[in-house]
């Protein structure tokens, strides 16, 4: 599962030099931003397609090969509650990924729509922030992430339902 | 003979100075961030991110040195952008000198434009070796005489001064970009220029300030559908309706201003496939083209991406002639250049007098040389240690992988915050200019 650890590292360093970039000198760098968008989708595309990989490997029960994993998507699951455009995690595992990506084909803003309570330029906590807690340890996933109504979400919340034109519209 | 002559690997190159502070804590402000000779290669400026531009001009030959051309001393420096603020959006608006372009020489004086995010200036940079004496109504220090005491009058004469060199404003060229300008061009006409975005291009009149014509709009009309920005753009050497932008996917496009007022459908498209073998989570990052240069002769185009640098010809838009890989040893490394944000450093390449030879800039200092005709390469370094006058540069190696050999150095002892990004190579000669973050660099060919 190095691919899927490693293309969670890159989607998370990806959120986090897009939200540091909104407080650069010079204002936000149109170039940069899609740059980052651009690994944003490809590393969520593998990373999903990893875990696709993973699930259909081991469908029932808990995976004892993969403890990690697993927990961290039903952690995604409880504290992604504006993650409902996520597809469940829980449903087949084969065809959340095209199902998705459908979404993606038809209209990218129209999966995030419902998630987004706003929309437009100002967004004064964007959901895809990553959590001031955000850690790499697996063993930290296990916790519920969801600070509370407005506050910063839990990284592994956000990594299903990811608006990443968000980040491009904001121009 | 200097540029004409032989290749990278004939020619020997020497240190011959270095400009800039010596001190290893770098002001931000002194980072320079653009070079550029003039057309004759008299006049080498810089840009920095403080805003301010430093003119060296180079001394005439002395017959008491035949040995070595003419040393860049500093000519002019001037504050050419302030930084500003955006009160709508809310946004600063960097002074960082992003391009410098010189306008070929009409009369005594020299013209330059300079462009930071926003806003583009025409500096007229003058000498000024005489001043008028023996006023009327004035002191020679200025004070004003009391007209009751002047009893006779004579006529005000030109005498002879300190050079003085005056850099003024011209025109300035604002409010015509609501992205960041990525590049300025000088059309062949001498009448125009270009100015390019992430999303736009726009055409210039030197005289006209008030308005400019947009000619290339890449902008989606939902801006969520944006795929890619324009990261480059250029015109032609002398086809003054020639045109061509790099995009951050890869792709050049050249676009002919004859064909229509708006210039979004090009007339050539040039992309070379993907090796789907190369294929990672950063190669839409690394195939992004950071920069593009006609060739002097207008046959050919250089364009530098994160790992290579290809020439294309013209007539042929499928694949590059010419491709030079300038660091393939980074290629395993680009999950760390990511992290650490180097993956997204810019870096500019520059073509020699005679077209024959092409260059570019890396990592620790160094900077890499292409002879085309011969398929060499050469890896120099810009650093303190090999400054000694007249020294002869000896090349340098990376060892990718395996065993090290003596002088060699690993990739992992490479200092990726010492990055040359920004190169020049003087019109005629074996003159280059090599900026490292704060200090420039000029080698010459040795001369016997």
């Amino acid at each position: 599962m190095e691919v899927s650890a490693e293309a969670k590292r890159v989607m998370v360093q990806a959120l986090s030099k897009l939200y540091s970039s909104r407080t650069q000198r010079g204002g936000l760098r149109l170039h940069r931003s899609l740059l980052l968008t651009l690994v944003l989708r490809s590393a969520r595309d593998i990373y999903h397609s990893a875990r696709a990989a993973c699930d259909s490997e081991e469908p029932l029960g808990p995976p004892a090969a993969d403890p990690q994993q697993c927990p961290a998507e039903e952690a995604m699951e409880t504290s992604g509650g504006r993650a409902e455009t996520a597809v469940s995690v829980q449903e087949q595992p084969a065809s959340r990924r095209e199902s998705r990506d459908d979404k993606e084909n038809e209209s990218p803003a129209g999966a995030e729509r419902q998630s987004r309570k706003r929309r437009g330029k100002t967004a004064a906590e964007p959901d895809f922030l990553p959590s001031k807690r955000a850690r790499m340890d697996p063993s930290e996933e296990r916790l519920p992430t969801r600070s509370g109504p407005g506050g910063c979400r839990g990284l592994r919340g956000t990594l299903a339902s990811l608006p990443v034109s968000q980040a491009i519209a904001a121009f | 003979m200097a540029g004409a002559g032989g290749g990278s690997n004939d020619v020997q190159w020497c240190f011959s100075q270095v400009k800039g502070a010596i001190d290893d804590d770098v002001a931000e402000a002194d980072i320079i961030s653009t070079v550029e000779f003039n057309h004759s290669g008299e006049l080498l400026a810089t840009g920095d991110k403080g805003g301010r531009v430093v003119i060296f001009q180079q001394e005439q030959e002395t017959k008491g040195q035949p040995h070595s051309r003419g040393e860049y001393n500093v000519y002019s420096t001037f504050q050419s952008h302030e930084p500003e603020f955006d009160y709508l959006k809310s946004l600063e608006i960097e002074e960082k000198i992003n391009k410098i372009r010189w306008l070929p020489q009409k009369n005594a004086a020299q013209f330059l434009l300079s462009t930071n995010d926003k806003t583009i200036k025409l500096w007229k940079i003058s000498e000024r070796d005489k001043r008028p004496e023996g006023y009327n109504l004035k002191e020679e220090d200025g004070r004003y005489r009391d007209p009751s005491t002047v009893t006779t009058l004579r006529v005000p004469v030109f005498r002879p001064m300190d050079l003085m060199v005056e850099a003024s404003p011209r025109r300035v060229f604002a409010n015509a970009h609501t992205y960041h300008i990525n590049s300025i061009s000088v059309n062949s006409d001498y009448e125009t220029y270009l100015s390019a975005d992430d999303l736009r291009i726009n055409l210039w009149h030197l005289e006209i300030t008030d308005r400019s014509f947009n000619i290339v709009d890449i902008k989606p009309a939902n801006m969520e559908e944006l795929t890619e920005v324009i990261t480059a753009a250029e015109f032609h050497p002398n086809q003054c309706n020639t045109l061509v932008y790099s995009s951050s996917k890869g792709t050049i496009r050249l676009c002919d201003m004859r064909a229509a007022a708006l210039c979004d459908k090009h007339s050539k498209l040039f992309e070379e496939p993907e090796d789907p073998s190369n294929r990672s989570f950063f190669s839409e990052i690394i195939s992004s083209i950071s920069d593009v240069k006609f060739s002097h002769n207008g046959r050919y185009m250089m364009t530098r991406d994160y790992l290579s640098v290809k020439i294309w010809d013209l007539n042929m838009e499928n694949r590059p002639v010419e491709t030079y890989q300038v660091h393939e040893y980074l290629r395993s490394k680009l999950c760390s250049l990511y992290e650490n944000d180097c993956i997204f450093d810019k870096f500019e390449c520059c073509w020699n007098g005679n077209d024959s030879v092409v260059m570019t800039g890396s990592y620790n200092n160094f900077f890499r040389m292409f002879e085309r005709g011969h398929r060499r390469d050469l890896t120099l370094e810009a650093s303190r240690e090999s400054s000694k006058p007249r020294a002869v540069l000896k090349p340098r190696k990376v060892c990718a992988g395996g065993k090290r050999k003596k002088d060699e150095i690993s990739v992992d002892s490479l200092d990726f915050n010492k990055k040359i990004l920004h190169t020049a190579w003087h019109p005629q000669d074996n003159i280059i200019a090599v900026a490292t973050t704060n200090n420039l660099y000029i080698f010459q060919d040795k001369m016997n």
